[in-house]
């Protein structure tokens, strides 16, 4: 496997307040990964860090072997590193057909308007919304505006999917729907960075977990290593969670 | 079916305009260059008001400028036509310069920055009497003809540069500048996270504002032959472009011509009829057109309004009839 | 001239442009409109302390009040019944209905009163110190203008509407679970902008000759005012106005005073680019 996302030593400093310290990962091709940790752990500040929302403070973030520290937003858009946002983003007066042909064109790198329109038609049958095509995103209920998000994402032709909290305020049958897209996104040999709140998601479809807390990452590796882990259970999961999780992995 | 629609409004609307030298007298001219000149502004203003969603009063900036440097560089002995065109290119970079640092703002911050850009480029002008006249004002080579000739030869150019801007509109209202500029309208940080270059695009937006109301104001300096701070720099006009677009609708691609026609066709009402209320009467259609008509003329669903009316003359009718 | 001369002219000056600017910036920071009627209401205060002066012989001190309460009266009516209306809507929507209301105030301002220069002539003499000099009219109204900016501040801090007022601008919603009637304590708000500019334009006619022609000056001062004190509130508002008296003192004399406007607006331009919540850097309203 080459690799296709490195950290390293990033951290970011808020007045003064590490939000996130010395970070260092890598992440492979076509991998999910999955990133786990207490509200406040620097998770979302750490996508905004990977997609140039906010300049680094210290450290290097690698893609595709290029240092991309100092790029903007809308350069790793272009680039290939694309992320969806905690709280839906769309383009509100615009149809969701248009909502993914931006992603398209200027993501994706469409010459023309008409081509942009093609390529997302595409996407959203892919994600199954092809039928609300043409209504306007505001109309859009929850589920489906995360379904818009993965879509206008994908149309960007994405190398690195990096998704925040895609299933957070979805009921468990639209969860499930939501993890068998995420597969099938991954099976397109996207790599995908998920963070996610609920923990029996992250380990049914991570195939590496990192745990952050307080900024730092604490703990990284095959997702029955790091629930094991004593540092993360003391940190996030606590003993209960842990021994419940593993009680349910034996009798499996 | 409808673009089409539209381009024969506006080629018809251009037709019109065209034709009063041939069939009307010289104050249906005057007022034909002033709604030519005014709607090559609004057009211009709808770039980054309409399209973009930034609320810029720099528009009387560059009118403004225009009007100067065309005037000094014909003092200077250039020609007429390269004054024009120098004062359009000068507008056209200071916008981009400008647009370059005032474009971080955003909402009531860049609208109060856009205004104190016109107060500050007509302070600048007032106080750099060497270059400017100051005060006094700045007297620009007539052009040469009688006022018959000379009205016409600035209606057709001020209706050229129309023409020029329109298709610009049309242009980028189809192409990916308008697409990324819309996005911005709508949500600005997803547009950047969409891969849109958000300053490079309003900087665009910024400058296709400016760069026609630069040349108009060249042409008007030729035109009245006489310039000053206060009517080049004027608060009132930056304020009054941005009204005729939304009388019109913002972001549509005629509703800033519809706009522009219908303002200045009460202004010479109401100036003919009422001119020490004038400005006061302009005031209440503002009120009017931010409480009943907040998305312009063409968004109006005026099939709706006709059912409505009809429905309600019906009834109406209907009862005077059983009364009766 | 002596430095201590300028400077002091800065303070007096300066103390004048608090006053002009405390009521726009309350009103752009509670209720997030750019109120382009604030030259007018300035004007306005100004002319008819002027008048009231003219027919009734009363100092004008006692009638400063009395315009004072009347602007509040008509800033509460627009922004009850007109303003209140688009209150939420974006600035261009905003600041164009403050505009046409504008338009129609002035009209009737230019028709009513003329656009004659008016001042309310005092004769107070000239104060000096040393090698100071001061009209005594100035003094008296940089005294009236930090009287009204201090109970302006007690207002805000202590009293009950003025705890309202900060409710609203930090929190909408929860301000009208609170049961605090959101649209009376908006038009309260902006009828007490439409106060200060009454007051400070009665004060401006005790010192300097007043016409409808400065209502675009005085509107300009409020804005750079504004960014340089930061917005919403007195004490910034009060440390604005004393920087652009002070900065215009000193250019004036420095650069001559053709351009001393000037530099406030180049030096507001900076500071919106660099540092948009002013030199004070307040953000919250106290």
């Amino acid at each position: 496997m080459t690799e296709i996302l490195r950290l390293e030593n990033v951290g970011k400093q808020f007045g003064g307040i590490h939000a996130v310290n010395n970070v260092s990962f890598s992440l492979e091709e076509g991998e999910i990964i999955g990133l786990i940790g207490p509200n406040g752990a620097g998770k979302t500040t750490l996508v905004n860090l990977i997609t140039g929302v906010h300049p680094l403070s210290s450290g290097k973030v690698i893609f595709a072997g290029e240092d991309v520290s100092r790029q903007q937003a809308f350069q790793a858009a272009r680039r290939g590193l694309a992320r969806t946002f905690q709280i839906v983003q769309p383009f509100p007066k615009m149809t969701v057909l248009e909502n993914v042909a931006a992603g398209a064109m200027f993501g994706g790198g469409s010459t023309s308007v008409q081509e942009a329109m093609v390529l997302a038609r595409e996407e959203l049958e892919f994600v199954g919304l092809a039928h609300v095509a043409d209504t306007a995103a505001s109309s859009l209920a929850l589920p489906n505006r995360k379904r818009l998000e993965l879509a206008k994402s994908l149309a960007m032709r994405p190398k690195v999917l990096l998704l925040d909290e895609v299933n957070a305020g979805l009921n468990a049958t639209e969860i499930d729907g939501a993890l068998d897209l995420i597969r099938k996104i991954a099976a397109r040999g996207v790599t995908i960075l998920i963070i996610e709140h609920l923990m029996k998601v992250v380990l049914s479809i991570s195939q590496r977990i990192l745990v952050l807390h307080h900024g730092e990452l604490i703990a990284q590796g095959d997702p029955r290593t790091v629930i094991e882990d004593p540092q993360v259970v003391e940190a996030y999961l606590g003993s209960k969670f842990a021994a419940r999780v593993k009680a349910e992995s034996h009798h499996a | 079916m409808k673009q089409l629609l539209c381009f024969g409004a506006f080629a018809l609307w251009v037709a019109m305009i065209a034709a009063t030298p041939l069939l009307a007298d010289n104050y249906t001219i005057r007022i034909a260059i002033s709604v030519s000149m005014f709607s090559v502004m609004a057009v211009s203003w709808n770039f980054i008001g309409g399209f973009t969603g930034y609320p810029s009063f720099s528009t009387a900036a560059f009118f403004g400028i225009g009007c100067y440097a065309g005037a000094i560089a014909q003092r200077n002995g250039v020609p007429l036509v390269l004054a024009w065109m120098f004062a359009t290119i000068l507008v056209a970079v200071f916008a981009a310069l400008l647009g370059a640092i005032i474009l971080r703002l955003k909402g009531h911050y860049f609208a109060i920055g856009s205004i104190a850009i016109v107060e500050l480029t007509r302070l600048i002008t007032s106080s750099w009497g060497s270059l400017t006249g100051g005060g006094d004002g700045l007297n620009v080579p007539l052009l040469q003809g009688n006022p018959q000739e000379v009205a016409g030869l600035v209606l057709y150019v001020m209706l050229g540069i129309l023409v020029l801007a329109f298709v610009t509109s049309v242009y980028v209202d189809r192409s990916r500048l308008g697409f990324g500029l819309k996005c911005i309208s709508q949500n600005e940080d997803a547009a950047n996270m969409v891969g849109v270059n958000t300053t490079a695009f309003k900087i665009v937006a910024y400058t296709l504002s400016a760069v026609f109301c630069g040349a108009v104001g060249a042409v008007y300096a030729s035109w009245v032959g006489y310039i000053d701070p206060t009517d080049s720099f004027s608060i009132l006009l930056t304020l009054k472009v941005p009204v005729m677009v939304l009388l019109g609708g913002a972001g549509t691609l005629l509703g800033p011509i519809l706009g522009t026609g219908v303002f200045i066709l009460l202004e010479e009402i109401f100036w003919a009829n009422f001119l020490e209320w004038n400005r006061a009467i302009l005031g209440g259609i503002i009120v009017f057109l931010i409480f009943f008509l907040p998305n312009g003329l063409l968004k109006i669903q005026y099939l709706q309004l006709y059912a409505a009316v009809s429905r309600k003359l019906s009834i109406g009718s209907s009862k005077s009839g059983a009364g009766s | 001239m002596d430095i201590l001369q300028i400077l002091l002219n800065g303070i007096v000056l300066g103390s004048l442009y608090a006053c002009i600017a405390i009521g726009f910036s309350l009103v752009w920071g509670v209720l997030n409109i750019i109120n382009m009627l604030h030259g007018s209401f300035i004007i306005l205060g100004g002319y008819l302390t002027f008048f009231a002066w003219q027919y009734s012989g009363m100092n004008p001190v006692v009638i400063l009040p009395i315009i004072a309460i009347i602007l509040f009266g008509l800033g509460y009516g627009l922004q009850y019944f007109f303003i209140n209306k688009v209150v939420m809507a974006p600035v261009l929507t905003t600041l164009t209905l403050t505009f046409g209301l504008d338009m129609i105030l002035y009209n009737l301002m230019t028709v009513l009163f003329t656009a004659t220069p008016r001042r309310v002539t005092l004769d107070l003499g000239t104060l000096s110190v040393g090698d100071l000099y001061l009209p005594i009219d100035r003094l008296l109204g940089m005294g009236l203008a930090l009287l009204l900016t201090a109970i302006l501040f007690l207002v805000m801090r202590a009293s009950k509407i003025g705890r309202a007022i900060v409710a609203v601008r930090m929190d909408r919603q929860a301000a009208t679970l609170m049961g605090i009637r959101v649209n009376h304590v908006y038009a309260i708000t902006f009828g007490i902008g439409a106060l200060m500019a009454g007051a400070a334009g009665a004060i401006f006619s005790m010192v300097f000759p007043i016409t409808t022609n400065l209502t675009g000056t005085f509107l300009g001062k409020a804005f750079v005012i504004c960014v340089i004190g930061g917005l919403g509130s007195v004490p910034g508002a009060l440390i604005g106005g004393i920087a652009l008296g002070m900065i215009e003192s000193i250019a004036g004399y420095t650069i001559g005073p053709q351009n001393a406007t000037t530099v406030g607006f180049v030096l507001m331009l900076i500071l919106l680019v660099v540092r948009p919540t002013g030199i004070a850097g307040v953000k919250g309203y106290e």
